[in-house]
């Protein structure tokens, strides 16, 4: 099960990597397993660094190119760590039009990223999606999983300050 | 495993319960049950406005209330009426109340629940009066409607496959596996006339023929609901309102072709129509619905959802069964198309989620009774996802052939801010738009190709004066450019320099032989292209060219953007009239291009102006214009 590098101590007292070997374990007789695989090891690892990579690949018999190129083509998965609170601005036609981007311009403007990046607190990241599908509230963006809707330019700092103020609360 | 019998006999059950929701029931006639159903919308669109809130604070209310064995809370898929979320509907009056927030719940609770009086301000006022309408069946938006897709949406608890059954659910798979060979069932579909409804329009009976007569001991049915197209989220809707129509329908395709697996392909970022879909394979499997030897029949059928990954391009049918094996969603020649060579190589019916749904219907209302809806060539009804520049944003329903207007003024309620209704855009990327002095084109897959769209999976968003075309043709190709897989090279690279030129255009350095390079290269891209993302990218581009070619022109040839959107063609001026001189503006301006002397006109430097439209937006004496 384990390789032969030096990491391999370290792997088996990970619990995420105790995690990932049932997951391998549960898919890897299934056709087509390694989507799911990788669905699931994204929870558990928050984003898929080279090592989850190369392990995926030895306990479902892949080449690690293979793995790789499955995770580069499809952008739900990351190979680099998301913030803890992550701003994802839809781009759909119906925020479109309404203006969504100049919500996005205003939050690369006060998070000072571009899109795909983190700020080196690891608190916040910004994402661009297709359609989140609650175009009734359009123009709207995401914070991880809460729906943001109906919104103008100028909620963008109330918004980030609300999850800074969260973050402060929750660290007391 | 249930029989038909005790199927039956559960419809009958779960219907009394139910029966309270159904128009023209009495009050206080069935005091077995709740005297009064609650239904919270629990779709992605109220969720996202807080009904779930909404709901707990309800059901908290009623338990305070004493109320709450004779008030039933029930959490339904879509209503359709998005932008008025969360929405609550109370049975048996019908009351519509909109926008309700967790704090309006107390009134509810207290009025309406508990003494019988309609808290009017809640209800919903037709746009432009305010006149409040309670029953939900008389608001324009749903009375010009036909619902055959949707026809269980909003109205029972997805979660809950007894709901489904008191509305004839698997019914329809009891009466093709004991009274319909393969033949008559394959036969019916043929003679409904239904369509696909993923975009391409195929005939579905002739798809699950080839599925059919294609030999083979194993066959795989797959469902697409790898819903992409921005603004589009009919095929969500249904998964998350009433995915045991889609559960069902797939058993009856896996009858029709001899299958015994299917797959559900479907969006990870869905995730509550990923739940409702678990839980209903869970319910199905449970009752005998799914599994070995269905309804005592000797058929076997079972199902398993596949998530996707963010990559648009499988939607594309040959690309979206490459990623169910596991590999990157590339698409493949055809043919070998799925019904003879798919998943694993083996013969694959493919369909769409919303051609699914209406299945279970044609089955049991029969194939006539379909083919009398809609218009010659296209059949029964169509859902659309009504977004952007109108009044009423949300999910609708109509029989093929309906005029453009209707469902833009009467169903839409037209456009807001007194604006004018500029264009529609059907098809998302792979569509076209029809402008406005086409607004009474009826819509149906042959009309709308006629006019160089198509009607895609049903997104409809609705443009006004204040949107420019050749930004909204270069957003298009942001989209499909971005989304291309590249594997062939007329997609990979002709967007990419087609919508160089739309950049080059929008930013006011377009030349005169852009439009002629850019038809060229549509023309390219569309022919050679392997698969659908490709073939259709050109063609935001060519249509709006088609109906907008003077918006190109005045971009390319007067460097001016007469919707006034498109920022580095833009010109801000002070009107001296209307400036009181207040310095405002000269203070916001970040780059020092206004000057003046305090109550004398000011001007700005065009020369300096950064076009930010900072001052326009602090002006309060409306001096400062963008043309």
């Amino acid at each position: 099960m384990s390789c032969n590098c030096q990491c391999s101590t370290e792997k088996e007292n990970d619990p995420r990597f105790q995690e990932l070997d049932e997951i391998i374990e549960k898919y890897k007789n299934q056709a087509g397993s390694l989507i799911p695989v990788l669905h699931k090891a994204q929870g558990v690892f928050g984003h898929l660094p080279e090592e989850v990579q190369s392990y995926i690949a030895k306990g479902l018999k892949l080449p690690l190119s293979e793995v790789y190129g499955v995770v580069s083509f499809y952008s739900l998965f990351t190979t680099v760590p998301r913030g803890k609170y992550v701003f994802n601005v839809c781009l759909g036609t119906a925020c479109y039009v309404q203006g969504s981007r100049k919500i996005m311009d205003n939050l690369k403007k006060e998070l000072g990223l571009g899109i795909g990046e983190t700020t080196a607190d690891g608190l916040f990241t910004l994402e661009g999606c297709r359609c989140v599908g609650a175009c009734g509230l359009a123009p709207v963006l995401t914070v991880n999983e809460k729906v943001h809707g109906r919104l103008k330019e100028d909620d963008v700092p109330r918004l980030i300050s609300l999850y800074k103020l969260k973050e402060e609360q929750g660290s007391k | 495993m249930i029989s038909l019998d005790e199927l039956k006999a559960l419809r009958d059950k779960s219907k009394a319960e139910i029966s309270i929701r159904e128009k023209g029931h009495l009050a206080g006639s069935n005091l077995d049950f709740y005297r009064s159903h609650v239904l919270v919308c629990a779709g992605t669109g109220c969720t996202s406005s807080e009904s779930l809130e909404v709901r707990n604070g309800l059901k908290e209310e009623l338990t305070r209330l004493n109320i709450d064995k004779e008030v039933k809370v029930v959490e339904t898929g879509c209503f359709g009426f998005c932008s008025l979320g969360p929405i609550l509907v109370v049975y048996p009056e019908g009351t519509f109340y909109c926008l309700v927030t967790p704090e309006d719940v107390k009134e509810i609770a207290e009025e309406h629940l508990l003494k019988g009086n309609i808290v009017t301000r809640l209800l919903y006022s037709e746009p432009g009066t305010d006149k409040k309408v309670s029953d939900f069946e008389s608001i324009d938006f749903f009375s010009h409607q036909k619902r055959v897709a949707l026809r269980n949406c909003g109205g029972i608890n997805p979660e809950k496959v007894e709901e489904y059954i008191a509305h004839d659910g698997y019914f329809a798979l009891a009466k093709v596996l004991k009274e319909m060979t393969q033949e008559q069932l394959i036969e019916e579909l043929k003679k409904s006339g239904l369509r696909g409804r993923g975009g391409g329009g195929f005939p579905a009976g002739l798809k699950w023929q080839f599925a059919h007569k294609t030999p083979g001991d194993i066959k795989y049915v797959v469902c697409n609901a790898d819903e992409g197209d921005p603004g589009a989220f009919m095929d969500r809707s249904v998964l998350e309102g009433d995915p045991h129509s889609i559960i069902e329908a797939m058993a009856i395709a896996g009858y029709a072709i001899g299958s015994e697996q299917g797959y559900i392909y479907i969006r990870a970022e869905y995730p509550i129509a990923v739940h409702r879909l678990e839980v209903a394979i869970g319910q199905a499997r449970e009752f005998g619905l799914l599994g070995q030897n269905i309804f005592g029949t000797g058929f076997n059928f079972d199902l398993d959802i596949r998530l996707g990954a963010g990559a648009f391009v499988c939607g594309e049918e040959t690309a979206l069964l490459t990623s169910i094996e596991g590999h990157r969603g590339e698409p493949r020649p055809r043919p070998p198309f799925p019904a003879v060579e798919g998943l694993w190589r083996k013969p694959t019916l493919l369909n769409n989620v919303e051609t699914y749904a209406n299945v279970p219907a044609i089955i049991l209302k029969g194939a006539d009774w379909f083919a009398s809806i809609g218009t010659e060539k296209s059949k029964g009804t169509k859902v659309f996802a009504l977004a952007g520049k109108i009044n009423n944003i949300g999910l609708i329903e109509v029989p093929m052939g309906t005029p453009l207007r209707t469902i833009i003024y009467d169903i839409g309620g037209g456009i807001p801010n007194g604006k004018k209704f500029k264009a529609a855009q059907t098809g998302g990327p792979s569509g076209g738009c029809i402008p406005a002095h086409l607004i009474d084109t009826e819509i149906d897959y042959d009309n709308l190709i006629a006019l160089g769209s198509m009607m895609g999976s049903g997104g409809l968003i609705v443009m006004d004066e204040t949107d420019c075309m050749v930004d909204i043709a270069k957003f298009f190709l942001e989209f499909t450019q971005e989304e291309s897989c590249g594997k062939c090279s007329p997609c990979r690279i002709g967007t990419k320099r087609m919508l160089e030129i739309l950049e080059k255009i929008t930013k006011g350095k377009g030349t005169p032989d852009d439009i002629t390079q850019l038809e060229t290269l549509a023309r390219t891209v569309k022919n050679s292209s392997l698969c659908g993302l490709g073939q259709t990218a050109p063609n935001p581009v060519l249509s709006t060219l088609k109906y907008f070619r003077d918006e190109y022109e005045a971009h390319i040839n007067e460097k001016r953007c007469p919707a006034g959107v498109c920022q580095e063609l833009l010109n801000f001026s002070i009107i001296a009239e209307k400036c009181k001189g207040c310095s405002v503006c000269a203070k916001v301006c970040p780059v020092g291009a206004i000057s003046g002397v305090v109550k004398e006109p000011y001007v700005i430097d065009s020369e300096k102006c950064i076009k930010c439209g900072a001052c326009m937006e602090k002006c309060k004496f409306g001096a400062i214009v963008k043309e």
